[in-house]
Protein backbone atom coordinates (compact mmCIF):
# COMPACT_ATOMS: atom_id res chain seq x y z
CA UNK A 1 0.00 0.00 0.00
CA UNK A 2 1.18 3.66 -0.88
CA UNK A 3 1.04 6.02 2.03
CA UNK A 4 0.97 9.56 3.01
CA UNK A 5 2.36 10.60 6.20
CA UNK A 6 1.31 14.07 7.72
CA UNK A 7 2.82 15.07 11.17
CA UNK A 8 1.56 17.83 12.93
CA UNK A 9 3.57 18.03 15.94
CA UNK A 10 6.54 18.95 17.59
CA UNK A 11 9.34 16.42 18.74
CA UNK A 12 9.64 15.97 22.43
CA UNK A 13 6.30 18.17 23.17
CA UNK A 14 4.07 15.44 21.51
CA UNK A 15 3.95 11.62 20.31
CA UNK A 16 2.99 12.44 17.07
CA UNK A 17 6.13 12.49 16.07
CA UNK A 18 7.81 9.45 17.44
CA UNK A 19 4.09 7.43 16.91
CA UNK A 20 4.54 8.61 12.89
CA UNK A 21 7.89 7.76 13.11
CA UNK A 22 7.31 4.15 14.19
CA UNK A 23 4.85 4.05 11.53
CA UNK A 24 6.47 5.15 8.82
CA UNK A 25 9.35 2.65 10.04
CA UNK A 26 7.18 -0.70 10.24
CA UNK A 27 5.38 0.10 7.51
CA UNK A 28 8.19 -0.14 5.47
CA UNK A 29 9.29 -3.08 6.79
CA UNK A 30 6.46 -4.73 5.96
CA UNK A 31 7.40 -3.38 2.56
CA UNK A 32 4.63 -0.63 1.99
CA UNK A 33 5.48 2.25 0.08
CA UNK A 34 5.61 5.74 2.03
CA UNK A 35 4.95 8.24 -0.91
CA UNK A 36 5.73 11.48 1.10
CA UNK A 37 5.92 12.56 4.86
CA UNK A 38 4.68 16.29 5.25
CA UNK A 39 5.17 18.25 8.24
CA UNK A 40 2.64 20.83 9.13
CA UNK A 41 1.58 22.87 12.25
CA UNK A 42 4.39 22.34 14.78
CA UNK A 43 5.37 19.78 13.01
CA UNK A 44 8.27 21.42 10.80
CA UNK A 45 10.16 21.25 14.34
CA UNK A 46 10.99 17.73 13.47
CA UNK A 47 13.13 19.26 10.79
CA UNK A 48 15.74 21.20 12.52
CA UNK A 49 19.21 20.08 13.27
CA UNK A 50 20.00 22.54 15.62
CA UNK A 51 17.99 19.74 18.32
CA UNK A 52 20.13 18.80 21.26
CA UNK A 53 18.07 16.23 23.33
CA UNK A 54 20.15 14.89 26.37
CA UNK A 55 22.21 12.14 25.47
CA UNK A 56 20.11 9.36 27.09
CA UNK A 57 17.23 10.46 25.09
CA UNK A 58 16.18 9.72 21.38
CA UNK A 59 17.02 11.76 19.30
CA UNK A 60 13.91 12.53 17.35
CA UNK A 61 15.11 14.30 14.10
CA UNK A 62 18.39 12.45 13.29
CA UNK A 63 16.10 9.40 13.88
CA UNK A 64 14.10 10.98 10.99
CA UNK A 65 16.97 11.83 9.16
CA UNK A 66 18.63 8.19 8.85
CA UNK A 67 14.84 6.95 7.60
CA UNK A 68 15.09 8.96 4.85
CA UNK A 69 18.26 8.24 4.21
CA UNK A 70 18.30 5.10 4.12
CA UNK A 71 15.00 4.49 2.43
CA UNK A 72 15.23 7.82 -0.05
CA UNK A 73 12.10 9.20 1.73
CA UNK A 74 10.80 12.32 0.76
CA UNK A 75 10.36 14.40 3.70
CA UNK A 76 8.17 18.27 3.20
CA UNK A 77 8.04 20.78 5.66
CA UNK A 78 5.49 23.11 4.92
CA UNK A 79 6.79 26.55 3.98
CA UNK A 80 4.24 28.61 5.06
CA UNK A 81 4.51 26.45 8.63
CA UNK A 82 8.49 26.62 8.59
CA UNK A 83 8.41 30.49 7.80
CA UNK A 84 6.03 31.00 11.13
CA UNK A 85 8.73 28.84 13.32
CA UNK A 86 12.38 29.78 11.82
CA UNK A 87 12.76 26.24 9.68
CA UNK A 88 15.62 27.61 7.41
CA UNK A 89 17.12 26.28 4.30
CA UNK A 90 19.36 27.79 2.05
CA UNK A 91 16.33 28.85 -0.23
CA UNK A 92 14.54 30.38 2.50
CA UNK A 93 17.07 32.07 3.88
CA UNK A 94 18.35 33.76 0.66
CA UNK A 95 14.49 34.69 0.04
CA UNK A 96 13.92 36.05 3.29
CA UNK A 97 17.27 37.59 4.15
CA UNK A 98 18.73 35.12 7.26
CA UNK A 99 21.73 34.68 7.98
CA UNK A 100 21.68 31.29 8.92
CA UNK A 101 20.23 27.78 7.86
CA UNK A 102 18.82 24.87 10.26
CA UNK A 103 16.96 22.73 8.01
CA UNK A 104 18.02 18.91 9.26
CA UNK A 105 19.93 16.36 6.25
CA UNK A 106 16.54 14.56 4.79
CA UNK A 107 13.91 17.26 4.89
CA UNK A 108 13.00 19.81 2.40
CA UNK A 109 11.09 22.66 2.66
CA UNK A 110 8.12 23.37 -0.25
CA UNK A 111 4.26 23.91 -0.55
CA UNK A 112 0.92 22.77 1.18
CA UNK A 113 0.49 21.45 -2.71
CA UNK A 114 2.46 18.75 -1.88
CA UNK A 115 0.13 17.56 1.22
CA UNK A 116 -2.77 17.90 -0.98
CA UNK A 117 -0.79 15.92 -3.85
CA UNK A 118 0.24 13.44 -1.52
CA UNK A 119 -3.71 12.85 -0.77
CA UNK A 120 -4.44 12.04 -4.22
CA UNK A 121 -1.83 10.35 -5.20
CA UNK A 122 -1.95 7.55 -2.18
CA UNK A 123 -4.00 4.88 -1.01
CA UNK A 124 -4.12 6.45 2.38
CA UNK A 125 -3.38 9.70 4.35
CA UNK A 126 -2.47 9.06 7.82
CA UNK A 127 -2.58 12.07 10.27
CA UNK A 128 -0.46 11.79 13.07
CA UNK A 129 -1.90 14.99 15.75
CA UNK A 130 -4.65 15.52 18.23
CA UNK B 1 -1.19 8.34 -14.18
CA UNK B 2 -4.47 9.35 -15.16
CA UNK B 3 -6.27 12.33 -13.41
CA UNK B 4 -8.14 11.23 -10.52
CA UNK B 5 -11.19 13.09 -8.82
CA UNK B 6 -11.19 11.89 -4.72
CA UNK B 7 -13.48 13.17 -2.15
CA UNK B 8 -11.53 15.25 0.21
CA UNK B 9 -12.83 15.85 3.62
CA UNK B 10 -11.52 18.67 5.80
CA UNK B 11 -11.95 18.32 9.35
CA UNK B 12 -11.87 21.85 11.82
CA UNK B 13 -12.34 20.51 15.28
CA UNK B 14 -10.61 22.95 17.56
CA UNK B 15 -11.28 26.20 18.25
CA UNK B 16 -10.04 29.27 16.34
CA UNK B 17 -7.53 31.42 18.33
CA UNK B 18 -6.38 29.37 21.52
CA UNK B 19 -3.69 27.39 18.75
CA UNK B 20 -2.86 27.83 15.24
CA UNK B 21 -4.47 24.80 14.08
CA UNK B 22 -7.75 26.37 12.64
CA UNK B 23 -5.99 29.02 10.37
CA UNK B 24 -3.65 26.68 8.99
CA UNK B 25 -6.37 24.34 8.40
CA UNK B 26 -7.89 26.93 6.37
CA UNK B 27 -4.74 27.55 4.17
CA UNK B 28 -4.86 23.71 3.77
CA UNK B 29 -8.22 24.12 2.36
CA UNK B 30 -7.45 27.21 0.07
CA UNK B 31 -4.48 25.70 -1.49
CA UNK B 32 -6.23 22.60 -2.05
CA UNK B 33 -9.35 23.97 -3.44
CA UNK B 34 -6.51 24.34 -6.69
CA UNK B 35 -6.74 20.65 -6.89
CA UNK B 36 -9.98 20.23 -8.56
CA UNK B 37 -10.85 17.56 -6.08
CA UNK B 38 -14.37 16.89 -4.50
CA UNK B 39 -13.67 18.63 -1.58
CA UNK B 40 -16.33 18.95 1.78
CA UNK B 41 -15.64 20.74 5.24
CA UNK B 42 -16.44 19.74 8.01
CA UNK B 43 -16.69 21.89 11.56
CA UNK B 44 -17.91 19.92 14.97
CA UNK B 45 -16.69 20.10 18.15
CA UNK B 46 -14.86 23.49 19.30
CA UNK B 47 -14.13 23.65 15.50
CA UNK B 48 -17.79 24.98 15.20
CA UNK B 49 -16.85 28.23 16.75
CA UNK B 50 -14.67 28.73 13.88
CA UNK B 51 -17.78 30.03 11.68
CA UNK B 52 -19.34 32.03 14.78
CA UNK B 53 -20.44 35.58 13.32
CA UNK B 54 -19.14 38.90 14.43
CA UNK B 55 -15.21 37.80 15.70
CA UNK B 56 -13.31 40.48 17.23
CA UNK B 57 -9.72 39.36 17.81
CA UNK B 58 -8.51 43.81 18.89
CA UNK B 59 -7.82 42.22 22.33
CA UNK B 60 -5.96 39.59 21.65
CA UNK B 61 -3.46 40.83 19.14
CA UNK B 62 -4.20 38.10 16.48
CA UNK B 63 -5.57 38.49 12.92
CA UNK B 64 -9.36 37.92 12.45
CA UNK B 65 -8.97 35.23 9.55
CA UNK B 66 -12.73 34.61 9.98
CA UNK B 67 -13.73 36.88 7.33
CA UNK B 68 -11.84 33.94 4.86
CA UNK B 69 -14.98 31.63 5.65
CA UNK B 70 -17.18 33.55 2.97
CA UNK B 71 -14.61 33.35 0.51
CA UNK B 72 -15.11 29.27 0.25
CA UNK B 73 -17.72 29.74 -2.39
CA UNK B 74 -15.45 32.04 -4.52
CA UNK B 75 -13.09 28.25 -4.22
CA UNK B 76 -15.97 26.28 -5.15
CA UNK B 77 -16.31 24.66 -1.67
CA UNK B 78 -19.96 24.59 -1.17
CA UNK B 79 -20.15 21.43 0.94
CA UNK B 80 -19.78 22.89 4.16
CA UNK B 81 -21.08 20.56 6.81
CA UNK B 82 -21.52 21.12 10.74
CA UNK B 83 -22.47 19.21 13.08
CA UNK B 84 -25.84 19.79 14.98
CA UNK B 85 -24.70 18.30 18.66
CA UNK B 86 -21.49 20.36 18.74
CA UNK B 87 -23.45 23.09 18.12
CA UNK B 88 -25.96 22.39 20.79
CA UNK B 89 -23.67 21.29 23.31
CA UNK B 90 -22.05 24.71 23.29
CA UNK B 91 -25.47 26.40 23.12
CA UNK B 92 -24.83 27.90 19.51
CA UNK B 93 -27.46 27.51 17.06
CA UNK B 94 -27.31 27.84 13.15
CA UNK B 95 -28.53 31.54 13.68
CA UNK B 96 -24.29 32.14 15.31
CA UNK B 97 -22.67 31.07 12.49
CA UNK B 98 -22.09 33.13 9.49
CA UNK B 99 -24.05 33.09 6.03
CA UNK B 100 -21.96 30.95 4.33
CA UNK B 101 -22.98 30.52 -0.20
CA UNK B 102 -22.06 29.78 -3.26
CA UNK B 103 -22.83 30.79 -6.21
CA UNK B 104 -24.49 27.99 -8.94
CA UNK B 105 -23.03 28.55 -12.11
CA UNK B 106 -25.57 26.11 -13.76
CA UNK B 107 -28.50 27.90 -12.11
CA UNK B 108 -28.06 31.78 -13.55
CA UNK B 109 -25.51 31.90 -10.49
CA UNK B 110 -28.55 31.49 -7.71
CA UNK B 111 -27.38 32.09 -4.40
CA UNK B 112 -27.24 28.84 -2.33
CA UNK B 113 -26.45 27.97 1.26
CA UNK B 114 -23.06 25.98 1.73
CA UNK B 115 -23.81 25.21 5.59
CA UNK B 116 -25.75 21.74 6.14
CA UNK B 117 -26.53 21.15 9.22
CA UNK B 118 -26.34 17.46 10.03
CA UNK B 119 -26.80 15.34 13.24
CA UNK B 120 -23.43 13.11 14.55
CA UNK B 121 -25.05 10.05 13.11
CA UNK B 122 -25.29 11.37 9.69
CA UNK B 123 -21.93 13.20 9.68
CA UNK B 124 -20.82 9.51 10.20
CA UNK B 125 -21.93 8.65 7.60
CA UNK B 126 -20.57 11.08 5.30
CA UNK B 127 -17.10 10.69 6.61
CA UNK B 128 -17.49 7.06 5.93
CA UNK B 129 -17.83 7.94 1.96
CA UNK B 130 -14.75 9.88 1.77
CA UNK B 131 -11.57 8.67 0.24
CA UNK B 132 -9.30 11.41 2.73
CA UNK B 133 -9.96 12.89 5.48
CA UNK B 134 -7.81 15.82 6.17
CA UNK B 135 -7.88 16.13 10.40
CA UNK B 136 -6.95 19.37 12.68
Amino acid sequence: MKFTIQVNEGPYQHQSADSAYFFAKAALEKGHEIYRIFFYHDGVNNGTRLTTPPQDDRNVVARWSELALEHGLDMVLCVAAAQRRGIVDDGEAQRNGKDATNIAPGFRISGLGQLIEGGVQSDRLVVFGD
Amino acid sequence: MAEQIKKFMYINRKAPYGTIYAWEALEVVLIGAAFEQDVSVTFMDDGVYQLVKGQDTSGIGMKNFSPTYAALGDFEITKIYVEKESLEERGLTLDDLQHLVWEDEDEDWAEKDSIRLVSRAELGEVLAGQDVLFNF
